[in-house]
């Protein structure tokens, strides 16, 4: 198989694959002048628009995508992204409209974000919602912002927050820079929160609690109402990481659980692409309490349509440009829409569904550390394989790329070693789902026979294991035209 | 409409593996109490026919369509080849994760190489991140990672900054305690190099300075940038409007130690404020202090060229609360429509677009400012935009125009009450010599 080579290698001077038309109106004459201007930009491509074309489409080859198959990418919730909600944020009246425009000839852009919001408030049980961060860290930032506005508003924004260890890896650098120390909180021996220790730990120096519920093993924190009124008594915040909302909906809110505030991704729970790493979108619900504080502009709802409201005075401010990754929201209230009540319930229960099921068909073969019940995603790990035949997740993961399919999440939780988080999503066949049990049976049964064939997977793709020590060490991050040119 | 894909049978046989009764059984670590016993208040579910129907009239409630718009100020209308619109909704692009499986995510990666190759290039700088969320939190970034190189508290901004990246940046820094001042301007729009010669000092971590400005005026980068490195700062350049890259020089060789901004203008539409693309460049010892993911080159087992996520020990998951910074998910599909956008544009291309602004707009200052009482604001040179003064307030000569079917602009009053009377006006290629007659034209009645 052949590498697509690099636009810079394939360019040429003088190809071109766009031209402007000619300029209809009279040339400016000495423009330049006093301007420090460039003639040229070097190395800057030049092909035709047949060879653009071909580039990308040969790149595209070189993906593996949902669309491909199965993507039990833990926490990552790689489900099936409808056709019609592409269709819908591609529509022109959506699409071309200016962010500056008056809002009297946006009213179809602020519905489309008023209700959003709306919906986003009764699936998690709170009093409002921001769709302004773009992306669940973004949202992360966002909420401990609010906690910490609304504690300086009561006299005092505290020093610290506590984060369990199985807690996602962004949830620490957020609370850093809201101006928070972190503190971590153990988990027990069932994976959850140990409440005895949250009891002693939480103090009046404490602004909140950030939780993953549920969290990165796939277990729901079943004492989270103690756990908000701990917190809640000594006056603290509880704040809940909803990236893992694709368990809950319909079922259980998080603000009925007294949860204050939550990131909720929409690009996750609501299905809206991955486009290979964003654009997200990281909304945040909050309880009544902390509304002023929600980043401007806000939407609202007058006499005469839908507005914008900047004058908060308590808000934090803005966390980027403009109302949010809009299109990202058009997606998501498509989906919700497509849905409706029963469907948004029906996501939790397939989801759960197909994860127990692959759980109870790879229990044995694969080690579980915690043998806590499992929501939508569960983690097994390398033991079985490791010490027996030396073949570890990393090898496992490999391998599943020669049998066609994409390898879970290996990185976290840190509390597992050797992590095989599989997260089948609601939108699975059963049919794929038995594809995939019966292909790491297959690969258990290799790691007996032949671990040596599966330390060299895998053995069918583009390129096999790429060396990221030499990426890091002696890093090559952009192309540089050959010298001898 | 649902996207479930089992049957009944599916289930019956799925739960009597596992054991269980029914779906809500696997739900039993839930506390009881807490379980909603209740369906969501929702709508009740659409088929697609009903659905697209009822999105499209959603879409057709906007009317922004149907003015004739010179709205800029950091979101320019180009145009977008087709090429763009077709292979970045190939699903291969659309629908998989971050490449944490680069055997798998080589397409990706790649891509990803380009694009910050491509940001160098234009730039001038030695490396650039895979992107970041706008280019107001690119600005923010920027601030913290000027303050991170330095260890100083003190960050300038010029007042000419585009309002909501001085905004996104009070918030990023107001937990940090870093010490944010603003430099002013003077008559020809650009940043006063004497008020920031008294301001800057060694205490200060740098200056962060746009150009082309809020006003549409370029900024003498190298005047700022030698002052700022007098004292040891960094010169952080901005550029919201990414196309005037084409013609002006590369902010590095002007003396920008970073440069970062927007790059709304290649290849991604207006979209009501996003998704939009923040891009970030430095030089190469500052590369480790680089926020976001980067791809990097390297070999694999068999001394193929591939290509990885690099350096993920500056990122949350190694480092969680010590991270450069705590963003993971970027905008990966909007750089890639970056990509192929410049790549289609090619040298050539790009550099004519880029020249067309330039000779339209400045068509344009010159029959508006023709027309009696209006002038232009500022004289320092522009790009793509300038800010026009009214004799009477702009916001009322803004609704006067938008009566007869046209966006003449952005008032500039909410953002510089000092200018009650300023309309800031884009013209990019789009805008063809008829449509800038009419502004004119109807400029000159409504002010009759």
């Amino acid at each position: 198989m052949i590498r697509e080579p690099l636009i810079f290698e394939i360019s040429d001077k003088g190809k071109r694959a766009f031209a402007m038309p000619p300029l209809d109106v009279p040339k400016a004459a000495g423009f330049l002048d006093g301007l420090d201007v460039r003639d040229e930009i070097a190395g800057f491509p030049q092909v035709s628009e047949v060879e653009v074309v071909r580039h990308f489409t040969r790149l595209s080859h070189q993906n593996y995508c949902v669309d491909d198959g199965f993507y039990p990418l833990g926490s990552c919730t790689m489900k099936y992204n409808p056709k019609i909600n592409e269709k819908i944020a591609a529509l022109p009246g959506f699409a071309k409209v200016h962010p500056y425009a008056p809002v009297d000839t946006v009213q179809g852009c602020l519905e489309v974000i008023k209700r959003t919001e709306d919906y986003l408030c009764e699936i998690a049980g709170l009093d409002a919602f921001t769709l302004q961060p773009s992306a669940g860290a973004q949202g992360e930032l966002t909420g401990i912002m609010l906690v910490r506005a609304a504690l300086e508003k009561r006299g005092n924004p505290r020093k610290y927050v506590l984060i369990p260890d199985s807690a996602h890896g962004t949830n620490p650098s957020s609370a850093h820079l809201s101006g928070y120390t972190v503190q971590e909180i153990k988990s027990n021996a069932d994976g959850m929160i140990d409440v005895e220790d949250l009891a002693k730990r939480m103090n009046e120096d404490v602004a909140a609690l950030m939780v993953t519920n549920p969290n990165t093993l796939g277990v729901f924190e079943s004492d989270i109402c103690r756990v908000a009124e701990i917190v809640h008594a000594k006056g603290g915040f509880l704040y809940m990481d909803g990236a893992n909302m694709n368990a809950l909906t319909g079922i259980v809110r998080p603000g009925d659980m007294g949860v204050d505030v939550i990131h909720i991704n929409l690009h996750k729970t609501f299905s809206t692409p991955h486009g290979g790493g964003g654009p997200g979108s990281g909304p945040v619900g909050v309880v009544k309490e902390l509304i002023p504080f929600l980043p401007t502009p806000v939407v609202v709802k007058t006499a005469t349509g839908y507005a914008l409201d900047g004058n908060r005075p308590d808000s934090i401010g803005r966390v980027k440009g403009f109302y949010g990754n809009f299109l990202v929201v058009v997606k998501a209230l498509t989906y919700i829409l497509a849905l409706g009540a029963e469907g948004v319930r029906e996501i939790a229960e397939i989801a759960v569904l197909n994860a127990n099921y692959i759980r109870k068909s790879l229990e044995g073969i694969y080690h579980l550390q915690y043998d806590a019940s499992s929501l939508h995603e569960v983690v097994f790990d390398d033991k079985i394989q490791k010490d027996a035949y030396g073949v570890t997740n990393l090898d496992i993961a490999k391998r599943l790329i020669d049998y066609g399919f994409h390898p879970p999440t290996m990185s976290f939780p840190l509390i597992v070693h050797g992590a095989l988080m599989i997260e089948p999503t609601e939108t699975e066949s059963k049919r794929d789902l038995d594809a995939f049990i019966e292909t790491m049976k297959t690969i258990a049964e290799e790691a007996r026979t032949d671990p040596a064939m599966l330390k060299a997977a895998p053995h069918q793709s583009y390129v096999r294991r790429l060396d990221e020590t030499a990426a890091a060490r002696n890093p090559v991050v952009k192309w540089e035209t050959p010298k001898s040119v | 409409m649902s996207y479930i894909a089992l049957s009944d049978k599916d289930k019956r046989e799925m739960l009597a593996r596992i054991g269980v009764e029914a779906p809500g059984d696997l739900f039993r670590c839930i506390p009881e109490g807490v379980r909603l016993k209740r369906l969501l208040d929702l709508p009740p579910a659409m088929a697609e026919p009903e659905l697209d129907r009822h999105m499209t009239a959603i879409a057709a409630k906007n009317t922004y369509g149907e003015y004739e718009s010179f709205l800029g100020a950091g979101v320019y209308d180009h145009y977008i080849p087709s090429v763009v619109d077709n292979l970045s909704s190939r699903t291969e692009f659309v629908t998989p994760y971050t490449p944490y499986q680069p055997e798998v995510a080589q397409g990706t990666l790649q891509v990803i190489f380009e694009y910050q190759t491509l940001i160098c290039q234009l730039t001038g700088m030695d490396v650039s991140n895979a992107s970041l969320y706008d280019g107001a939190m690119a600005s923010a970034e920027a601030v913290l990672m000027a303050h991170r190189l330095t260890g100083r508290k003190r960050i300038l901004v010029a007042r000419s900054l585009h309002p909501q990246y001085r905004e996104t940046i009070r918030t990023y820094t107001q937990n940090v305690g870093l010490v944010i001042e603003e430099v002013g301007y003077g008559d020809c729009g650009g940043l006063k190099s004497a008020e920031l010669r008294k301001k800057m000092g060694p205490d200060v971590a740098g200056l962060l300075v746009q150009s082309p400005n809020f006003f549409g005026v370029v900024e003498d980068l190298k005047a700022c940038a030698e002052i700022v490195h007098a004292h040891k700062g960094l010169c952080v350049a901005v550029a919201a409007e990414a196309l005037s890259l084409g013609v002006l020089e590369a902010p590095a060789k002007q003396g920008a130690d970073i440069v970062c901004g927007e790059a709304q203008s290649f290849g991604l539409p207006p979209a009501f404020g996003g998704p939009y693309l923040g891009f970030m460049a430095c030089a190469k010892e500052f590369l480790r202090q680089l926020p976001g993911r980067i791809a990097g080159m390297t070999k694999d087992v068999d001394g193929k060229r591939g290509f990885v996520l690099t350096l993920s020990t500056r990122e949350q998951h190694i480092r969680r609360e010590k991270a450069t910074s705590n963003i993971c998910t970027n905008q990966a599909w909007c750089a890639l429509r970056a990509t192929m956008f410049l790549e289609t544009l090619g040298h050539d291309g790009l550099r004519e677009m880029a020249l067309q602004n330039m000779h339209k707009a400045r068509y344009a200052a010159g029959v508006l400012a023709k027309v009696p009482g209006v002038k232009l604001r500022f004289s320092g040179a522009f790009f793509n935009e300038f800010v026009l003064d009214l004799p009477k307030p702009a916001a009322a000569v803004a609704a006067a125009l938008k009566a007869k079917g046209i966006l003449g602009g952005l008032p500039l009053g909410p953002f510089e009450p000092g200018l009650p009377n300023a309309l800031l006006t884009a013209v990019t290629e789009t805008a063809t010599k008829a449509s800038i007659d009419r502004l004119a034209a109807a400029l000159e009645e409504v002010l009759r």
